[in-house]
C-alpha cells in the first residue's frame, strides 16, 4: 500500500510539474495585516482594514459608507502612504474630504463616467502597485449593474492585491465580491441628530424681526449614528494589534455603533461654509 | 600630454546609416540635387567595391542592385555631429570641433578617472557604438598627428611620444588634406606617402611649395604642435529626421519615434543626464481634401496648421526610451495629428537625473516612472480632465476646486512623516481645544461625508410658511421630517456666472418611487416591484435665485 501511495503520489507530482511546486507541501498560514480605518469603533469590531485584501462597504444610501471612506483615506494619507479613489459617478467632494483630514495632495481621483471606465481604471491602478489604500466607489451604481460584474473580475483585483500592501476597498449598496472578499461591512444609518443653539436661536430672532417670517429654521445637522455590520471577516475581532491569524468568520455576524459629526464653520455671523473643521 | 582624436569614416553615410539601422553592413550610396539631376555624393567602402563611383546620377547607381540608395541629409548630418560632441563631452570638457566628421579631446589628468589612454581609446569606441556611430581613435602626444592618425587608421591607434614620423609614415600624403594643386605636385615628384614627405629637406621645400609645403612636411613628421580651440559645452539635444514618404498612422510613426528616442537617451546618457521635458513637432503634409479645405479657408482667412506639435512634460528627469515611447504614443493616441507627418523633430530639456533613495521606514510608494505609465493609460480612458489630484480655490462658491497634476514626492512624504501627526490625532486635539477637555481615543468622532451630484438635480419642493414640507426629485417623492437653513451664499455677482442661492439641510423620509431596475425580473410580467425605496436620508438643497428654481446638491453619506 505505501509503495502505491508512493507511486501515486510521484505520478501526480509529475503531472503538476512546472505549474504547481511541491504540491503535497504544507502552505504555512498567511498573516494578515491591519491598519486602522480611522474609527475607533470599526477597528475594535473588525479588527482593522486587512492589507493585501478586498474589503467590501455596502448599504443604501445615506448609510455613512462615504464618511467610512474619508475617514480610512485620512488615516493613510497621514502616514503618508499614496492613495487613490475611483469614482463610479463623479460624486466625490474635495471640501468634504479635506475637512475630514484627507491630505488631497497625496490622492490621485479618477472620476469615472459608468462602471467600465471604474472597473478598468482600478485593474490600472492596481497592475501599477504602489498605493497604500485604492478605493472604487460604486455606490451611486445602481446594484443590479454591479452585479452582472463577473466574479472573476473580483478575484483579478484580489489577486493583483495579495502579497502587497494595497488595501482595496469597494464602496457599493450591496456585497457583491463573495468569496474575493477578505472583510464584508454592511452599513445602516439611524435618524439624523439635529441641535438647536442659542447661537442658532439668536439668529432665527433676527430673521424673523428683519423679514416678519418664520422661515428660518432653527437647528442644526449634528450628524448620525451608523450601525455596522461584519457580514465577512478573515480577521479576528481583536482591537489594539495589527497581526491576526487567518481564519474565516463567515457565518458570525458582530454589529457595532459609531457617529458621524457634521463639521462647521462660521463666516461673517453666519453659517455659509460648510465642512470645515472649526 | 596626450590629445584623442575621434574620427567617424564615412560621416555622411553613416548619419544615415544611424537613423536606419537596417542599412548597417549594406552597401549605401547617397545621392545628392534635384532629379533627374541628382548624382551620388558619397558611399561607404561596401558601395565603392561593388563599383559605385562620386557622380553617378541617380539611374546609374540604381544598376548596382546590392546598393542601396538614399539621399543626402544635411539634418541627419547636424543630429550626427551634435552625437560626435556629445560623445567627447562625455569624456573630457576639453574639446577641439575640429570637422563635421571629427573632434579633438585634450585627456590630460583622465588617466586617474579612466585609465591609461588604451582604455580611454577602446571605451570611446564603445561610446560610440552606443550612439550609432562607428568611428576611429586615435591617441597621440600632439593634436594634429592624433587627427591625421584617426584619419588614416581604422580603429585604435595610440601613438607613443616621439614616434610620430614612423607610426605616420605610412600614411598616404592625401591624409594630410593638402591642395589639389600641391597634391598633384608632389605625385609628380613621386613622393606618395608621409615618410617620403618627411625626408624632403625644409628649404627646398619652401622655397618650391611655399609655407603650405613647410605645415605639410611638420604634419608629416608628426612635430607641427598648435593651440586646442576649446568648443563651447552646448547642452541642446535634438533629432530630426525627414521622410521621403509620409507616415499617417500611429504605429509605423512610432516606430519611427522609438528610433529618434533611442538616439536621444542615448546621448542625454553619454552626458549623464535625462529629460524633463520631451517635445515633439511633426511637419505636417496636408492631403488633397485637406488642401481643397484649406483653399476654401484661406479665402475666409484662415489656413490649415501645418505643424503639429506635443509637448511631454514628466513628473521626474528620465531616459528610458522605452517609457518614453510609451507615453508619447498614449499621448497621440488621444490627441493625434490631422494630416500625413513628413518631419519629425524631437528635443529634450536636459535636466540631472533622479536620485533618490527610499527610506527604511517610508511606505511605499508608486514608482514615478511607472505612476505617469498609468495615469496616461487611464487618462486615455477618462479623459485628461478627469483625472488628477483635487486641490482647493480660493472661492465660497459650492463646488468649486481645480484638478492639479498628480505627482509623488519622496521628500513631502517624508517631511509629512517627520511632521506629521495623524488626521485623527490632529482632530483629537481640536476637539479637545474646543470643548476645554482632553477627549480619550474613542472619543473621535469621524466627519459626515458629503456626495455630491453633478449636475446638480432639478427637485420640486413644496413649501409651508417658507419651510419646505415636501420634495421630489429623480422619481421620488417624500415628506420633510427635520429641515436646517436657508445658508444664503453669494458670489461673483460682477461675473456672467455669478451664484446667489439658499441652501437647506433635510432629512427626508420617501414614500414613492417610479424608478425600477434597469433589468427587472419582473417587468414583464404581473409582479412589478418598485425599487427599495431609501428610508430616510439627508440631502442637500438649494434654491437658486438667478435660474428661480431648486435643485439637489449632494447627499451626507
Amino acid at each position: 500500500m505505501p509503495v502505491k501511495l508512493a507511486a501515486l503520489r510521484s505520478r501526480v507530482e509529475l503531472a503538476l510539474a512546472g505549474r504547481v511546486t511541491a504540491p503535497f507541501r504544507y502552505r504555512d498560514r498567511k498573516i494578515i495585516e491591519t491598519v486602522p480605518a480611522g474609527i475607533p469603533e470599526i477597528d475594535s469590531l473588525a479588527g482593522g482594514l486587512p492589507r493585501g485584501g478586498l474589503t467590501e462597504i455596502c448599504g443604501p444610501s445615506c448609510s455613512g459608507r462615504t464618511s467610512l471612506l474619508l475617514s480610512a483615506l485620512a488615516e493613510r494619507t497621514a502616514h503618508a502612504e499614496v492613495c487613490a479613489l475611483v469614482d463610479g459617478r463623479d460624486a466625490f467632494d474635495p471640501q468634504s474630504a479635506e475637512a475630514a483630514g484627507v491630505e488631497l495632495k497625496q490622492l490621485l481621483w479618477v472620476r469615472c463616467r459608468n462602471i467600465d471606465q471604474a472597473l478598468r481604471a482600478t485593474d490600472l491602478l492596481l497592475q501599477g502597485g504602489g498605493f497604500g489604500l485604492v478605493a472604487v466607489d460604486l455606490s451611486d451604481i445602481p446594484p443590479e449593474t454591479v452585479r452582472y460584474v463577473p466574479l472573476n473580475a473580483w478575484f483579478r483585483f484580489r489577486r493583483a492585491v495579495e502579497d502587497t500592501p494595497t488595501i482595496l476597498m469597494l464602496l457599493e449598496q450591496e456585497a457583491n465580491a463573495k468569496t474575493c472578499a477578505s472583510l464584508v461591512l454592511r452599513l445602516e444609518a439611524q435618524p439624523a441628530r439635529w441641535t438647536s443653539t442659542g447661537e442658532i436661536r439668536a439668529l432665527e430672532n433676527h430673521a424673523r424681526e428683519t423679514h416678519g417670517a418664520d422661515f428660518f429654521s432653527a437647528c442644526l445637522l449634528d450628524g448620525f449614528d451608523v450601525r455596522a455590520e461584519v457580514l465577512r471577516s478573515r480577521m479576528p475581532p481583536v482591537a489594539g494589534t495589527g497581526f491576526h491569524d487567518d481564519f474565516a468568520a463567515a457565518n458570525s455576524v458582530d454589529t457595532g455603533i459609531f457617529e458621524t459629526k457634521a463639521m462647521w464653520g462660521y463666516l461673517g455671523g453666519l453659517p455659509v461654509e460648510k465642512c470645515k473643521r472649526k | 600630454m596626450a590629445f584623442a582624436s575621434i574620427y567617424v569614416p564615412d560621416f555622411m553615410v553613416q548619419s544615415v546609416v544611424r537613423a536606419e539601422p537596417a542599412l548597417r553592413g549594406r552597401a549605401v550610396a547617397l545621392i545628392e540635387g534635384a532629379p533627374p539631376l541628382s548624382s551620388v555624393v558619397a558611399a561607404n567602402e561596401a558601395a565603392w567595391l561593388v563599383g559605385i563611383e562620386l557622380g553617378m546620377n541617380k539611374l546609374q547607381a540604381s544598376d548596382f542592385g546590392a546598393v542601396e540608395i538614399c539621399p543626402r541629409s544635411l539634418a541627419l548630418e547636424k543630429t550626427a555631429h551634435a552625437a560626435l560632441l556629445d560623445l567627447g563631452w562625455s569624456v573630457s570638457p576639453r574639446l577641439e570641433d575640429a570637422a563635421p566628421d571629427a573632434i579633438i579631446l585634450d585627456l590630460a589628468g583622465l588617466a586617474s578617472l579612466f585609465g591609461p589612454e588604451e582604455k580611454i581609446a577602446s571605451q570611446l569606441i564603445e561610446r560610440a557604438l552606443k550612439l550609432g556611430l562607428i568611428a576611429n581613435v586615435a591617441v597621440a602626444s600632439n593634436m594634429e598627428s592624433a587627427l591625421h592618425a584617426a584619419r588614416g587608421f581604422p580603429g585604435i591607434t595610440v601613438i607613443p611620444p616621439g614616434e610620430e614620423a614612423r607610426r605616420l609614415g605610412s600614411l598616404p600624403v592625401s591624409a594630410l588634406l593638402p591642395s589639389a594643386e600641391i597634391l598633384e605636385t608632389l605625385e609628380h615628384w613621386g613622393v606618395r606617402n608621409c615618410a617620403a614627405l618627411g625626408t624632403l629637406p625644409v628649404l627646398e621645400l619652401s622655397e618650391r611649395l611655399g609655407q603650405e609645403g613647410v605645415r605639410l612636411h611638420e604634419l608629416a613628421r608628426g612635430v607641427r604642435t598648435r593651440s586646442l580651440t576649446l568648443a563651447e559645452p552646448a547642452l541642446f539635444f535634438e533629432e530630426e529626421m525627414e521622410l521621403e514618404d509620409s507616415v499617417e498612422e500611429l504605429e509605423p510613426l512610432a516606430f519611427l519615434l522609438g528610433r529618434l528616442l533611442d538616439q536621444l537617451c542615448a546621448r542625454l546618457a553619454a552626458r549623464s543626464l535625462a529629460a524633463s521635458t520631451i517635445q515633439v513637432r511633426f511637419d505636417l503634409k496636408p492631403s488633397f481634401e485637406k488642401d481643397f479645405c484649406s483653399l476654401s479657408e484661406n479665402f475666409l482667412g484662415k489656413s490649415a496648421p501645418k505643424t503639429y506639435q506635443k509637448t511631454l512634460a514628466l513628473p521626474v528627469p528620465m531616459r528610458d526610451s522605452k517609457m518614453l515611447l510609451k507615453l508619447l504614443r498614449l499621448h497621440l493616441q488621444r490627441d493625434p495629428p490631422l494630416a500625413p507627418i513628413v518631419k519629425i523633430t524631437m528635443t529634450a530639456d536636459p535636466a540631472r537625473p533622479r536620485v533618490a533613495q527610499g527610506g527604511l521606514f517610508l511606505p511605499a510608494s508608486p514608482d514615478p516612472e511607472k505612476l505617469e505609465l498609468t495615469v496616461a493609460r487611464i487618462a486615455n480612458l477618462v479623459g485628461d480632465a478627469n483625472i488628477g489630484s483635487p486641490e482647493s480655490t480660493d472661492t465660497h462658491r459650492p463646488d468649486e476646486f481645480r484638478m492639479s497634476r498628480f505627482a509623488t514626492s519622496l521628500g513631502a512624504a517624508e517631511n509629512r512623516r517627520k511632521n506629521g501627526r495623524s488626521a485623527a490625532e490632529a482632530g483629537r486635539e481640536n476637539g479637545a481645544r474646543e470643548n476645554g477637555r482632553a477627549r480619550r481615543k474613542s472619543d473621535v468622532v469621524p466627519a459626515i461625508a458629503f456626495r455630491v451630484f453633478r449636475p446638480s438635480v432639478p427637485a420640486s419642493v413644496e413649501l409651508c410658511e417658507g419651510r419646505p414640507v415636501r420634495v421630489g426629485f429623480r422619481g421620488m417623492r417624500g415628506d420633510v421630517v427635520a429641515a436646517c437653513g436657508p445658508w444664503r451664499t453669494s458670489g461673483d455677482w460682477w461675473r456672467e456666472d455669478g451664484w446667489q442661492q439658499d441652501e437647506w439641510d433635510l432629512e427626508i423620509r420617501f414614500y414613492y418611487s417610479s424608478r425600477l431596475p434597469a433589468e427587472h425580473p419582473y417587468k414583464n410580467g404581473q409582479n412589478i416591484k418598485r425599487t427599495a425605496l431609501p428610508p430616510c436620508g439627508l440631502y442637500r438643497f438649494y434654491y437658486d435665485a438667478i435660474l428661480q428654481n431648486w435643485f439637489v446638491r449632494g447627499m451626507y453619506d
